[in-house]
């Protein structure tokens, strides 16, 4: 009873929020130090967690790619041994799916479902506190096999069979295993995520009244529980093979290594969906903000996250043209591919409606959200190009294809959350985080990206393959530009650590709502977010 | 609040059923890909047994090319050769040819080959009613074999496919064979 009239106390008054939590503190005899951190079952420190947990592993992918960019500068080997190549653009590619994007999700999702939909907490807080702490031993597994001998998996990310079986290191089963654990703990987040929006919505808080970045996250969770198992099904496959004789994908016991190529595209379609559909949601709800308009067509946004979603399960084998399929299957997965583009279409297109005619204004999250619709509609088009068959002959496994994911995934993917991170700190911190300094992270960020990717393109067209640690003097004048732009990429990131470290040290105070614009259940909680919000249910009208 | 730890837990069974089921389905896409394979004729793969050859009558008209390509598993010490690497043959005609295999090795090895037709849709229409494939091929230390293939192109070929590639990949399965016969051995 007592609490019961010290919440209705704090929905009352707000400004004593801060107060009252910590009395609740004192209250819970809550741990300090370390202990509060590796005990927490409070969705907002599980979410800052997940948070720096990713941008760890972002800095920790981005070493690495300073490294292939570095080997990449001239033709030739200068820095690193081959295999030693290969492990990095595996463990790259690993550590920035795995480690980098997908966790900085999962960290958005924690901070701002709750939030958002006005639940007090995530559905089920002990296992949203083993879904993170698992993921550090996994990576930490993972990231450990690089200094054994025989070095760390150097088959690539999408470790094809038999490279990750015959051929691989003898660090394979660790690479399994810290693959396993990833997915175990994405599994977990993924059921979190889904139980707390069924079930702790606030009174009010029907289907179609929910935030775009709550909706595009129910889906994506579904997906992460679609096919997440299946990766982990592929991987039992490759140990198995690997050291206890069967034969999936062996042809001499009878397997076959395109099926590998088939289970590991029915996980990796839906993933890049996994990796993009939370975007959709975040850039949903900075673009109205900032053009201080309603979103247009939010149930249109709600159809297309579902179509996109759904399609994904048919379009798996566009990674696999060359492989030797039958032209019907080759035709079918081609317009199934393109058909993707009518809903990624739409999502475009509102968000462009949204700004027409509104009154805009460009703080570091609306520049982020712009250059991510812009640049991530680059990332689509050279999508389309590689799904037309007979054109995907000429590009398979070329620069293009990298410089194609790098412009949905860096421009798309890690725009968007760098977009969110700028839009919500204030709501984290309780400061305003340097608009100046963001600005300029901003202006870095996007002129070098795009010497970093853009002329990839070219490279591809004229036929440097990807995942090749020397390569033929003709490529040598854009490798250089590329690597310059690499770097300037890199080091332009540091900035935004900067941005995040002042903003948490202090700042101008941030008022409960810094965005004029801004609509959504987040904005009615004082800043910084307290401890424990939405004990008592808020009533939506 | 005991009503939402009850629906809670519902959705939670649900959920994990759905994750257990679909580590399921990744192991079920292995025979169902070959279900599909076998079935659609999709992947090149051809039968494992002899099929049998009535007198048809020979479509003179149409001639088909059949080449032959022979591969050795990576570190494996045998040479494996086609003994012609193409052949023009008219549908229903049975034609016997050979591969040649020897072994460079001090120690007796056991081969297996493993087939493939290229392209895949003709798989179907290729049947051998002999093949040194059907069986595990041991060769002795430093010997030589000729491995024989008789094969008719079914007459029934599509008329768009005029070259049909059969490639054989040889694998060492020395090892296998043996734990094989250990764990035989076991059982007994």
């Amino acid at each position: 009873m007592n609490t019961l009239t010290r919440e209705l106390n704090s929905v009352a008054e707000p400004a004593d929020q801060t107060q009252l939590h910590e009395e609740d503190h004192h209250h819970h005899q809550a741990p300090k130090g370390i202990w509060r951190w590796l005990l927490t079952t409070n969705h907002k420190d599980i979410g800052t967690l997940y948070l720096w947990f990713s941008f760890i592993m972002f800095l920790t992918g981005g070493t690495m790619a300073m490294v292939i960019r570095a080997e990449l500068f001239q033709p030739g080997l200068q820095l690193v041994e081959p295999n030693f190549f290969n492990q990095m653009t595996t463990v790259h590619g690993l550590v920035m799916v795995f480690g980098a994007v997908m966790p900085a999700f999962t960290g958005l999702a924690n901070w701002l479902i709750p939030m958002m939909i006005g639940a007090p907490d995530m559905a089920l807080p002990r296992m949203n506190n083993w879904s993170f702490w698992i993921l550090p031993f996994a990576f930490t597994i993972l990231l450990s096999s690089l200094f054994m001998e025989g070095g760390g998996p150097n088959f690539g990310w999408t470790f094809y069979a038999p490279l990750s079986t015959s051929f691989s290191p003898d660090s394979t089963a660790l690479f399994v295993f810290s693959i396993h654990i990833m997915g175990i703990s994405s599994i977990m987040g993924a059921i979190n995520v889904i139980v707390t929006i069924v079930n702790l919505r606030a009174p009010g808080m029907n289907w179609m009244k929910l935030p775009l970045f709550v909706w595009t996250w129910l889906i994506t969770a579904f997906l992460l529980i679609a096919v997440m198992p299946v990766l982990a099904g592929a991987v039992t496959m490759v140990l198995t093979d690997k050291y206890f004789g069967t034969s999936f994908f062996e042809a001499a016991g009878g397997g076959d290594p395109v099926m590998f190529q088939h289970i590991f595209w029915f996980f990796g379609h839906p993933e890049v969906y996994i990796m993009i559909l939370p975007s959709f949601g975040i850039i949903s709800a900075i673009v109205p903000t900032f053009s201080r308009k309603k979103l247009f067509g939010y149930s249109s946004m709600v159809y297309a996250t579902a179509s996109i979603a759904i399609l994904s399960f048919l379009v798996w084998a566009h990674h696999m043209f060359t492989t030797g399929m039958p032209v019907f299957a080759e035709l079918f997965f081609m317009y199934c591919t393109m058909l993707i583009a009518v809903p990624t279409g739409v999502k475009i297109f509102n968000w462009v409606t949204t700004m027409w005619r509104g009154s805009i204004s460009f703080e570091t999250p609306m520049l982020f959200a712009v250059a991510f619709i812009i640049l991530f509609t680059i990332g689509g088009f050279s999508g389309l190009m590689l799904a037309i068959t007979p054109a995907d002959f000429q590009y398979h496994d070329t620069y293009f294809v990298v410089a194609h994911f790098h412009y949905v995934l860096v421009t798309g993917a890690i725009f968007s959350i760098m977009a969110a991170a700028y839009y919500w700190l204030p709501k984290w911190t309780g400061h305003m985080y340097d608009e100046r300094l963001g600005r300029i992270h901003f202006w870095c960020s996007v002129i070098s990206v795009n010497v970093l990717f853009f002329p990839m393109h070219f490279l591809g067209l004229a036929g440097m393959p990807r995942r090749i640690p020397d390569y033929a003097i003709q490529f040598a004048d854009v490798n250089q530009i590329v690597s310059i732009g690499g770097f300037a990429f890199g080091l332009s990131q540091l900035i935004f650590l900067a941005v995040v470290l002042k903003c948490i040290r202090g700042g101008e105070k941030a008022p409960a709502k810094p965005w004029e614009g801004a609509d959504g259940l987040e904005w009615t909680l004082p800043s910084p977010a307290p401890y424990h919000s939405f004990s008592t249910p808020p009533e939506i009208k | 609040m005991v009503s939402q730890a009850k629906s809670h837990h519902k959705l939670i069974v649900l959920l994990v059923i759905g994750s257990v089921g679909m580590f399921g389905f990744g192991f079920a896409l292995v025979p169902l890909y070959n279900v599909l394979c076998d079935k659609l004729g999709i992947n090149g793969k051809t039968q494992n047994t002899a099929s049998s050859y009535q007198a048809m009558t020979i479509d003179t008209d149409r001639t088909v090319t059949v080449e032959f390509i022979a591969q050795v598993q990576t570190g494996m010490p045998w040479a494996f050769a086609p003994k012609l690497k193409r052949l023009k043959v008219h549908p229903g005609e049975l034609i016997r040819t050979a591969f040649l295999a020897s072994n460079h090795a001090d120690r007796r090895i056991v081969g297996q080959a493993v087939p493939s037709v290229s392209p895949g849709q003709g798989a179907a229409y290729f049947h051998k009613t002999e093949c040194f494939c059907f069986n595990q091929q041991p060769l002795a230390a430093k010997a030589d074999a000729e491995l024989p293939l008789i094969f008719y192109v079914d007459p029934d070929l599509p008329e768009s496919i005029h070259t049909l590639t059969l490639s054989y990949t040889l694998y060492d399965i020395t090892d296998k064979q043996a734990s094989d016969a250990l764990e035989q051995g076991a059982a007994k």
